[in-house]
């Protein structure tokens, strides 16, 4: 199985583009959205035309609301998107009035979001532990699940290199994000963690679906008394299912590209983050994972 | 096999009746129940300050703010209003009550606000004694300086009435708009004693404060009814019943976070998800039909099952359709595919090892089993944390998930079963070879 044949190259791969990601993470950095930093999100637009963005900014930075770092962006046709620290309900109106020009413009607000800062730092700590939670009990289930196979690698070691997988399947889109983030202003918001999760659980299935035909392939060699190597196995295994791998992410690709294509534009970035997450998780289930087992048996036997 | 194919006849005729209830139960009862951001509408968060509250009724008058709460909003006239009540949860570092509200069709927040937070705060207080006695002092003093409190206030209140004054009781001035307090059984021996002891002094109404009328007791007051006048027009009147019925807040809210959604930016994400979702779903259904030939087929029409059962359960359990959620479902239609595909693949592979056509399929299915049943499970795991992970927003997108997982076991296994079986002949010619075989050539 040539995947097997040249595994150093497509592990070499996916390790440049996990190193690629991490720097992209670490020199751009991750922009939150107000879900995690607090904040206030405000859409409005003009039914009778929009007043000059800029005259509107400066009413915003010379009024005495003191917004500090604020961000007014043009949106659709008629439409501003505001972003600013979250305010409370009088700053809201006084926002409103200087927003419609002193109640002279007419104004529909379409949109206002205003999250208090104890409300986004607890939902990132939430975060941060269900991210850590998911890859706990993934590792439980794996190492329960393939309890049976144990030779010649050890069952938990097929969970481990699971993880592995799954750590190279969301830091693809989050480094891949970091980009969009400072190119395009794109954000880590609640989607983007719910996103992350929902690749999760799908990296893991497609891994599991390849590990569970080379612990068909090894019980099957132990009951024939087979001659294969471990290497032969693997290799066996994954030709066999490579073409259901690629054809489900394909099917879920489609549906994710579609729904990128044609979707609601506040699930845009929702799918676009999916969809990064799902090719790197057909890449890593086939090119990484069973490859990174063979190593593993071949470290294995020089230690012994 | 007529057995299987009876039972396949049955299921595509309740698969049709199921297309049916879908189309046709829009306008009734079981009507999809949108989110706030499809529907547009205000959701707004408080926190409630128990700081002085002892520990022991916490639990009590939280559950007493929210029924407040929930009175404040059926006056609001808002259908399936939701309220809720969050705790800061332990994992989030905090232990903050928070009451949650959900208004859907509401996009004027002010108003909401006003009619949520609004707390009229109603008491009696009493002259004090020792006065100065000379007109100019009473004049530069303060009402607070004027009056001290009694218990008395809007906690005893049975009701409030709107009357039209005719001078009676504690109020002057016939012919206004005035409102009539009466109290409950606490409150009327209360008003009894005040107005026993304190003949001749003033008893003055404060709302939120202010002084709305000062009467002077004239007798004692046994029956346990207050009339209040302070020149209110009819409108104020009306208001003020309205919101000493309602009760005031057992516990001060403060308004932490709010999200308002405007209905056009929801129906433009409605038309736009199932736009996506029709064109999603045909893409699938023709890589199926082409690659996969006539189980393709099969299984377009199992998906298209697993679609109108998904779509009756939002309809039945109600699931809250957010724009997350139809994403959830689209991704889905994506990924029930490879429970067929998998399938499909090892059926596959047991024909080329030359295995009878029924057999293939038998095998197909029985070896396909544990990695669908494995690669679910894994699923079903970061749904329920994603549950529990969620806001209301996410909570939508983690429903499907795990529902469409669960109902995608049936359709795409037992159902796709019995309709594998029967179209399936005993005579095998070529024509079969190729129906049931996959890829774009022969």
């Amino acid at each position: 199985m040539f995947v097997i044949k040249h595994k150093v190259i497509f592990i070499g791969i996916s390790v440049l583009l996990v190193l690629l990601s991490l720097g992209a993470i670490f020199t751009y950095g991750l922009k939150p959205s107000i879900d995690f930093a607090g904040g206030v999100l405000v859409e409005v637009s003009y039914p009778e035309g929009r007043p000059e963005v800029s005259s509107l900014e400066t009413a915003l930075s010379g009024s005495d609301l003191e917004l500090g770092v604020f961000s007014l962006r043009p949106s659709g046709e008629d439409a501003v998107t505001l972003r600013a620290r979250s305010l409370s309900e009088t700053e809201r109106q006084t926002l409103l009035g200087i927003l419609s020009v002193n109640n002279t413009e007419k104004i529909a607000v379409e949109r206002f979001n205003n999250v208090g800062p104890a409300i986004g730092e607890e939902l990132s700590r939430k975060a941060f532990f269900a991210l850590g939670l998911v890859v706990l009990v993934i590792i439980l289930f794996i190492t329960f699940a393939f309890r049976g196979v144990s030779k010649p690698v050890s069952s938990w070691k097929y969970g481990l290199v699971a993880i592995v997988a799954l750590i190279h399947d969301i830091l693809i889109p989050t480094g891949v994000f970091a980009v969009l983030g400072y190119y395009m202003g794109y954000e880590i918001d609640t989607l983007f963690v719910t996103a992350l999760l929902a690749i999760f659980g799908y990296s893991v299935a497609d891994t599991i679906v390849i590990f569970d035909r080379i612990r068909e392939n090894l019980k099957k060699k132990v009951e024939y008394r087979g001659k294969e190597t471990f290497e032969e196995v693997v290799g066996n295994s994954l030709r066999e299912s490579a073409g259901r791998s690629f054809n489900t992410s394909l099917t879920t690709g489609l549906a994710l590209a579609v729904l990128y294509v044609f979707g609601p534009d506040s699930t845009n970035h929702f799918a676009l983050t999916l969809l990064v997450g799902i090719v790197a998780g057909t890449y890593s289930s086939i090119f990484l994972a069973s490859p990174l087992l063979v190593l593993l048996e071949k470290w294995q036997k020089k230690v012994m | 096999m007529t057995a299987k194919r009876i039972t396949a006849l049955i299921i595509v005729a309740l698969g049709v009746g199921l297309g049916f209830f879908v189309y046709s139960s829009e306008s009734s009862r079981f009507s999809y129940k949108l989110g706030l951001d499809l529907n547009g509408g205000t959701q707004l968060v408080y926190k409630a300050d128990i700081s002085k509250i002892s520990e022991a009724s916490v639990d009590d008058s939280l559950v007493a703010l929210r029924d407040v709460i929930e009175r404040r909003i059926n006056v609001f006239g808002v259908s399936e209003p939701l309220v809720q009540l969050e705790e800061g949860s332990i994992v989030g570092g905090s232990s903050e009550k928070r009451l949650i509200v959900e208004l859907p069709g509401v996009t004027d927040i002010e108003k909401a606000i006003d009619v949520l937070g609004k707390t009229p705060l109603l008491e009696f207080r009493l002259q004090k004694d020792n006065l100065p006695t000379s007109e100019e002092e009473i004049a530069k003093l303060k009402p607070e300086d004027v009056f001290t409190s009694t218990d008395l206030t809007g906690r005893l209140l049975q009701r409030a009435e709107l009357q039209f004054s005719n001078g009676g009781g504690l109020s002057s001035a016939p012919g206004e708009t005035a409102v009539l307090l009466v109290f409950n059984t606490e409150g009327k021996e209360l008003f009894a004693k005040i107005t026993r002891e304190n003949v001749g002094k003033l008893l003055a109404i404060f709302l939120d404060g202010e002084p709305i009328s000062t009467p002077v007791i004239r007798e004692e007051i046994k029956d346990g009814n207050a009339v209040i006048s302070g020149g209110f027009t009819l409108q104020e009147s009306r208001e003020l019943v309205r919101n000493l019925n309602l009760g005031a807040l057992p516990v001060p809210i403060e308004l932490v976070g709010s999200q308002v959604v405007g209905a056009t930016l929801g129906q433009d994400a409605i038309n736009a998800g199932v736009k996506a979702g029709i064109v999603g779903f045909a893409l699938v259904a023709l890589f199926l039909l082409v690659w996969y030939r006539l189980p393709g087929f099969l299984a377009v029409l199992s998906l298209a099952l697993y679609v109108l059962i998904m779509l009756s359960l939002f309809k039945l359990i109600p699931v809250t359709v957010t724009a997350a959620a139809i994403a959830g479902l689209i991704m889905s239609i994506g990924m029930a595919v490879d429970a067929n595909v998998l399938v499909f693949e090892r059926m596959n592979e047991e024909l080329k090892a030359g295995k009878e056509l029924k057999d293939a399929i038998a095998e197909g299915f029985a070896r396909a089993w544990t990695s669908v049943r494995d690669s679910n499970i894994s699923n079903i795991i970061t749904a329920s944390i994603l549950f529990w992970f969620g806001t209301s927003l996410i909570k939508g997108f983690a429903l499907v998930l795990m529902l469409g997982v669960i109902v995608n076991l049936c359709t795409a296994i037992f159902i796709n079963k019995i309709f594998m079986f029967a179209v399936t002949s005993s005579r095998q010619g070529s024509l079969s070879r190729f129906l049931f075989g996959k890829g774009l050539g022969r």
